[in-house]
């Protein structure tokens, strides 16, 4: 069959005919499969969800319990078959517990990437590429000005910085799932041994980075009394606590943010940070165009980000190339509340 | 190279004036001459490279990499230096083993190179030193070179640092400032009590003016005429006319912008004015506007004349400039700055009078009774004695009578209490990628009104939004998209489908450059109207009627 029917571009995301079911949809539908527990990709509301143990476990945290009528566990490298299609879960480096998920029928293979990065993360399974047809990636990060530098460097200028101001609390604004828990455990790699506190928002999913055996070491929530006693402390919280009262009680708090965007300096400015962290936990500009080609696609679908470099690029590179203009992800890193819903999830 | 990088890099992290202070007297304090002279020139702009244009980076890039992905680099960046320092690819040979690179240029090295090196070989000697330098020092040396520095410190500060360096104030700097240059090794000498003051002293000098805060609910309260005089708040440029003798003799005029930019080139006509006959040994503070017929221009037309290095004599004869003149700082030798507004404007009208010279003239002084009058008088100012200037009058100036002038923006002694903003409901039509602090976002948006059964374009707006408003606006934009021109997003603006803003703005010109006939004077977006359908907008009836309003 056609690579092409094999999936198609819906308003609620992609569509799988033949299996019936969606991936990462932004509307309830009666079959989800779902790449990774970040909300602009795992919704509540769906009929049945498959996803790793780990995503199933992150979407019940945020969610509740009942945040699908029927839950099922995809392994790792494990496939299944779905109405005629077949679907393997392989780790895309994330997360904790993203997957990418390959689509299979009559020797058509398809790669839904999911967001993924490249570089290495204490914190999740690395990624794995796959040889296929079609490759749909994700391009957040999709110009040739975003070049991460190595993670354990920019957690170096953290502990430098620490060094220089002991008498401040360094406050590390990052996502509440995934990027949190990978400074946390970046440190404990860079030999940092005080215990590492952490604003309530991040509290829940840390723990369960903790139960699932992931080495960060002392973490501990900061209670309101605790505040002003932690100069020379380092605090992760969500983003958008930088800002906020919350922060302000801290002894002159230096507002660092681990953020692919930290390497535009208007990014940075735009939200007084002081301490830009490139730590991100896409890939960059050459680990997207080296993904792709590793995959040995014939043809690649990018989804969100900035696909008009990355489709220029492919086309350039002899491959087809579209956009797929799906609306509705990105949202979560965008707002950088985690755990919030985003209010928008129509096209 | 790798300090001054390192300085400009902390700089533009730095939100506190003080901490960026201390950043700038630690540099100037650790950095041996002549590089704090440079870097100092630098941050103050008084350098420029007459053959490094953004032009040739651009063509520097477009060498090095593929055109469209630096098109849409740039158009997310939002700045080009920044982005060229980004995607310059790095020269195969720094991960070489055994290969030792050359040490990364100094800052004097390239400022003196640069004023060396002719127009052929300046693209080589460019493209060497991007190979040389990491990411922070590309940067630098672009800031450096294209003379857009950006990075929230103001010629001022600098020189509010140097003077830190010593126990001296910034105006003494500011006082020898315009005669120096760079890298100025006597000013360092001075500062750090190794020399005395350098002889240069200026003849015109600027005086930084001082600045009003907008007029609030509390503070109104405290406003009685006993204590306060009140003047039109005129629609032009704050600028400051300064003339003396240097040591030779000589006669000399000058004129500031308010941030103390010598704009004299670009206004001879004023200049010329400017006598030792009638305006002598002076500095006054007053408004520049364009007259004709004696009657004061809309702001479109003094635009005419702004933003240019030299002016053509049709343009000055077709525009010609004036000042309307509310302050006089000094007199023949003598500081007014320590008077009270009150003893300074009977010196300055007194000086008007026997100034004598067409080209300048006195802002009047507003009579009011109570604060009442004095609200009549800012909704009607053609009511209130402004007559056929009225139209130039964009509030009223309220200035303490015992109010010495200070440099800067003392709170409580005077006052700018503007008039009240126009306001009409207006559709988004397209968004564009904005630059500087906005840069990356959604943050330029043009927005129509209806005519008929059509949305017609009626301005563009850029500020007025909060940052979370800005990330609603953003991905309101993201999701809606319907079409796509280069960089510009066409966004859903049916009858019922697309977004309303609330634009407040100055003024209404009629205009021949846009398709609706009208433009906006500082157009702003008030609000977003989630609860509004884009049928409820308002008509361009609405804005024609307003034009005509205020004629």
């Amino acid at each position: 069959m056609a690579a092409r029917d094999l999936l198609t571009n819906t308003p609620a995301g992609l569509y799988c005919p033949e299996g019936d079911f969606h991936v990462d949809p932004v509307r309830a539908v009666p079959r989800a499969l779902i790449t990774h527990g970040h909300s602009d990709h795992a919704r509540a509301g769906h009929g049945a969800v498959l996803a790793t143990r780990e995503t199933l476990a992150i979407m019940a945290l945020r969610y509740g319990p009942q945040f699908a009528k029927v839950e099922q566990v995809a392994r790792y490298g494990e496939p299944q078959t779905i109405g005629g299609v077949k679907v393997t879960f392989r780790p895309a480096g994330h997360v904790l517990g993203s997957a990418q998920i390959l689509v299979e029928r009559e020797g058509c293979r398809i790669v839904v990437s999911g967001d993924y990065k490249r570089e290495r993360d204490p914190t999740c399974a690395p990624f794995e590429p796959v040889r296929c047809d079609i490759f749909i990636t994700e391009a957040t990060f999709a110009l040739p000005v975003f070049r991460h530098p190595p993670a354990a460097r920019e957690i170096e200028r953290l502990l430098q910085s620490r060094a220089l101001f002991p008498e401040r609390a360094h406050m590390v604004g990052a996502y509440g799932l995934g990027k949190a828990q990978r400074v946390m455990g970046l440190l404990r790699e860079a030999g940092y041994d005080r215990p590492i506190y952490m604003h309530g928002a991040v509290e829940k999913i840390t723990g369960y980075y903790l139960r699932e055996g992931i080495p960060l070491g002392e973490v501990r929530k900061v209670t309101a009394a605790d505040r002003g006693k932690l100069a020379g402390e380092i605090v992760i919280c969500p983003p958008s606590s930088l800002n906020d009262l919350w922060s302000r009680k801290f002894p002159d708090p230096v507002n660092a943010f681990a953020s692919g965007w930290m390497r535009i300096k208007a990014r940075a400015r735009q939200r007084g940070v002081e301490l830009p962290l490139v730590i991100s936990d896409h890939a960059d500009w050459d680990d997207l165009c080296a993904t792709i080609l590793e995959t040995q696609c014939r043809e690649v679908w990018v989804t969100h980000g900035q696909e008009d470099a990355l489709v220029h690029w492919a086309q350039s590179a002899g491959l087809r190339a579209r956009p797929l203009h799906l609306a509705g992800y990105g949202d979560e890193e965008e707002a950088a509340t985690p755990g919030e819903e985003s209010p928008e999830a129509a096209p | 190279m790798n300090r001054f990088a390192e300085l400009l890099d902390r700089l533009a992290y730095e939100p506190s004036r003080n901490a960026k202070l201390r950043l700038l007297t630690d540099y100037f304090r650790t950095t041996p001459d002549p590089d704090r002279g440079y870097a100092l020139a630098a941050l103050t702009g008084a350098l420029s490279f007459k053959h490094a244009k953004p032009a040739l980076i651009r063509t520097l890039i477009a060498g090095r990499t593929d055109p469209v992905l630096f098109g849409l680099s740039y158009d997310y960046v939002g700045d080009l230096s920044e982005t060229v320092a980004l995607m310059w690819p790095a020269p195969r040979a720094h991960g070489e083993p055994g290969h030792n690179r050359p040490p990364p240029p100094s800052l004097s090295d390239i400022v003196e190179t640069l004023h060396r090196t002719g127009k052929t070989q300046l693209p080589a000697q460019l493209a060497e030193w991007l190979d040389e330098l990491d990411e922070a020092g590309r940067w630098a040396l672009l800031k450096l070179i294209t003379g857009a520095m950006r990075i929230g410190v103001s010629a001022r500060l600098a020189k509010t640092a140097i003077a830190a360096l010593g126990d001296r104030q910034p105006n003494d700097v500011e006082h020898i400032w315009h005669g120096l240059t760079p890298p100025y090794l006597d000013l360092f000498a001075w500062v750090e009590g190794r020399a005395e003051a350098p002889q240069s002293e200026n003849p015109a000098p600027f005086r930084p003016p001082m600045l009003s805060h907008a007029l609030e609910e509390v503070d109104f309260a405290s406003i009685s005429p006993d204590e306060f005089a009140a003047e039109w708040k005129w629609d032009g440029i704050r600028v400051q006319a300064s003339a003396g003798y240097d040591s030779g003799g000589r006669y000399l005029a000058r004129l500031y912008s308010r941030t103390g930019e010598d704009i004299s080139a670009a206004f001879p006509d004023l200049l010329d004015a400017m006598r030792e006959d009638n305006f002598g040994e002076a500095a006054v503070d007053g408004e520049l506007l364009i007259l004709i017929d004696g009657r004061v221009q809309p702001f479109g037309v003094l635009q005419q004349r702004l933003n240019r290095k030299s002016v053509s004599a049709k343009l000055v004869g077709e525009f010609p400039a004036h000042i309307r003149v509310y302050d006089l700082l000094a007199e023949s030798g003598e500081d007014l700055r320590p008077l009270h507004f009150e003893q300074r404007r009977k010196r300055l009208e007194a000086f008007m009078a026997r100034n004598g010279n067409p080209r300048f003239d006195l802002s009047p002084l507003v009579p009011f009774a109570d604060r009442d009058a004095l609200a009549a008088a800012r909704r009607d100012p053609a009511g209130a004695g402004a007559g056929a200037d009225a139209e130039a009058v964009e509030g009223v100036m309220l200035k303490r009578l015992d109010s010495i002038y200070v440099p800067g923006r003392p709170k409580g002694p005077w006052f700018k209490w503007k008039r009240d903003p126009y306001a009409v409901d207006a559709v988004l039509m397209y968004a564009q990628r904005g630059h500087g602090k906005r840069s990356s976002f959604y943050s330029d948006f043009t927005f129509g009104v209806w005519r008929g059964e059509e949305l017609v374009p009626v301005g563009k707006a850029y500020f007025g939004f909060t940052d979370a408003e800005l990330i609603e606006l953003d991905k309101f934009v993201r999701n809606h998209t319907v079409n796509r021109f280069g960089p510009v997003r066409e966004v859903t603006h049916e009858k019922d489908q697309g977004l309303v803003l609330e634009i407040a703005f100055e003024g209404l010109n009629r205009s021949t450059r846009h398709k609706s006939g009208v433009a906006m004077r500082f157009p702003r977006i008030a609000r977003i109207r989630w609860d509004k359908g884009p049928r409820d907008a308002d008509r361009l009836e609405t804005l024609e009627a307003l034009i005509g309003a205020a004629r």
